[in-house]
């Protein structure tokens, strides 16, 4: 969870990842972020993110990253 | 002769009045709607006595917005996009450099226009589109248009920090919409996706070539860039057939396997421009699309769109790029070195053009304009302007003009233009920071911001994300104790760029 969170402060320093659930309804990320966040983690990770995965859902909240993470890695 | 671009309009309303002309998710209007609406426009416009002057059109990107440009050029004047992704800093220079007496918005936009400090008049497009068009009227202003008469306005990142407002002419539009029509064999039956903005020029390669031909433009929403399978659902569903994006939004389809589960099935025709195509990326959409024609294009805003293309005929390695080819009919490109010559085949030299689709200029500003619209060095008999686009290019083997570097610091940034130091500009605005320079890392096409002084990084991000647009928003930012400098005492580039590949290889 610390990791997620760091990747996301290097894009948004200014965002408190630990509490925002509005990630994307909010346009916090947008599709100039999400290239450099899916990079990131499935450099930092070691996985690789299906594209049926990234759907808004999975990327509103540091915390359903963490959990579409987790998923991933128990998948393998 | 065609000589006004609201031709195009008037003649495919008596063809196709009932076909959809533009659409977006909630809304769609035909050619008819769009050809009363913009003429009721262009008639209150008038009559509130607005003439040959830039009217702003501050409204979200829907199909009222298009249709709300050919309204203000019925009125005699010429439109100036903007839009409320564009920060409010932004948006008070380009008013500052305008000083405009109209602005149209929507119903999003009228309640924010008034925190820019804007004191003209404001007018409401669902209130204007009432208006009982004034056939007397339009008709005398359409006697008094002339083809070098100004349709807009758009605005371009600048070094000192302030935007540059391009002006363009119908002329120089209608040169590029013949050519480039011609070029991507748009039909009646073309049916775009549209994805850059509307308060950029690149847009006109779906707005005019709809009304050229009857052809139907779908909106795509911002939204679905983020995610690829929603995208292609979407290209699906409309049966889009012909696309213009900026490279990163095709890769953003290419890049996550998008293509095994969902290939856009109606595509024939992909035109990409603005940024250089990783072939990786390109060979997969040549892989799952090998029916369609790629054709990549180039050309500066002060050109009217897009200057060249090259059609993909070929295949390319992995260490290759893409050429831009050739010049569209009636332009023409001169090389020229140092000192003003034509370099030797195969030699680089700057990309400078010549022809009608020259833009007027820079709106307000002489000074920028005269810098980089000159007299062509080749002619020493009579007056011809040339366009220095500051890019370097050279010709290949195959005699195609290739895309070498720029000769400052101006990058390309998902698809956008900007100069990094309009950033540094900005930067060094917030009273704490002493010090900023601005990097650019090509591969991982990420904005890097060294800064030095006595204030957070997240501090400095959310003052850069009040003043400048998102995409020139650093992707990175770093602090520094001091700055490194060059013997004469500028910031040294070179160094902080050796500093952050040694910080990235770690």
């Amino acid at each position: 969870m610390d990791k997620i969170i760091e990747i996301l402060e290097g894009m948004h320093p200014e965002v408190d990842f630990n509490t925002c659930n509005t990630l994307i309804d909010d346009k916090i990320i947008d599709s100039f972020d999400i290239v450099t966040l899916i990079s990131e983690l499935s450099e930092e990770f070691d996985i690789s993110i299906p594209v049926e995965e990234i759907i808004p859902e999975n990327f509103n909240s540091a915390k359903a990253i963490h959990a579409l993470i987790e998923r991933l890695l128990e998948d393998e | 002769m065609q000589n006004n671009v609201l031709e195009y309009l008037e003649i495919i309303v008596g063809k196709v009045p009932d076909k959809i002309a533009y659409a977006d998710e909630n809304s769609a209007v035909t050619f008819r709607e769009a050809y009363d609406r913009s003429r009721a426009i262009g008639t209150f416009i008038h009559k509130q006595g607005h003439y040959k002057e830039p009217v702003v059109v501050f409204m979200g990107k829907h199909p009222g917005t298009i249709i709300t440009f050919y309204g203000v050029i019925y009125s005699g004047c010429f439109y100036v996009p903007i839009d409320e992704e564009i920060p409010k800093h932004r948006i008070e220079l380009i008013l500052g450099s305008l000083n405009p007496k109209a602005v149209i918005c929507d119903n999003d936009t009228i309640n924010t226009i008034s925190e820019f400090g804007y004191e003209g008049r404001v007018y409401l497009y669902d209130d204007i589109i009432q208006t009982p068009h004034d056939e007397n009227m339009l008709m005398d202003i359409r006697d008094k248009q002339i083809d070098t008469d100004p349709i807009y306005i758009v605005f371009t990142s600048g070094s000192t920090g302030i935007p540059k407002g391009v002006v363009a002419c119908h002329r120089s539009v209608i040169d590029y919409i013949e050519n480039l029509t011609d070029v991507l064999k748009i039909n009646e039956n073309t049916v775009f996706g549209n994805q850059t903005p509307l308060y950029v020029d690149a847009c006109l390669k779906e707005l005019y070539p709809t009304l050229k031909y009857g052809a139907t433009t779908y909106i795509i929403p911002k939204s679905l860039f983020m995610f690829p399978l929603k995208l292609v659902e979407f290209l699906n569903d409309k049966k889009i057939n012909t696309i213009c994006w900026v490279v990163s939004a095709l890769t953003i389809i290419s890049a996550f396997g998008t293509f095994e589960k969902a290939v856009p099935e109606y595509l024939h025709t992909i035109a990409f421009g603005s940024e250089v195509f990783p072939i990786k990326q390109f060979k997969l959409w040549r892989k799952y699309l090998p029916n369609a024609r790629f054709i990549n294009l180039y050309g500066p805003t002060e050109c009217t769109g897009m200057s060249c293309y090259y059609e993909v005929n070929r295949d390319f390695e992995l260490d290759e790029t893409i050429p831009i080819g050739r010049p569209f009919k009636n332009t023409d490109i001169i090389l020229l070195d140092d000192q003003d010559k034509q370099p030797k085949q195969g030699d680089v030299g700057e990309i400078c053009i010549r022809g009608t689709s020259l833009t007027l200029g820079y709106y307000n500003n002489f000074e920028k304009t005269n810098e980089v619209f000159v007299q062509n060095p080749l002619n020493t008999s009579y007056p011809e302007l040339i366009y220095r686009t500051g890019d370097l290019g050279k010709y290949n083997e195959f005699g195609e003009l290739v895309f070498v570097s720029r000769k400052d610091n101006q990058i390309k940034h998902m698809g956008h233009r900007i100069e990094l130091g309009e950033i540094e500009v900005v930067a060094n605005m917030q009273p704490d920071i002493k010090s900023a320079c601005c990097i650019f890392d090509n591969d991982k096409k990420k904005i890097i911001l060294y800064y030095v002084g006595d204030i957070t990084k997240a501090e400095v991000a959310g003052f850069l994300k009040q003043k400048l647009p998102r995409y020139m928003v650093p992707n990175m930012i770093e602090n520094l104790d001091s700055m490194p400098l060059t013997p004469n005492g500028k910031i040294n580039r070179v160094l902080l760029m050796e500093k952050y590949k040694l910080q990235e290889n770690l």
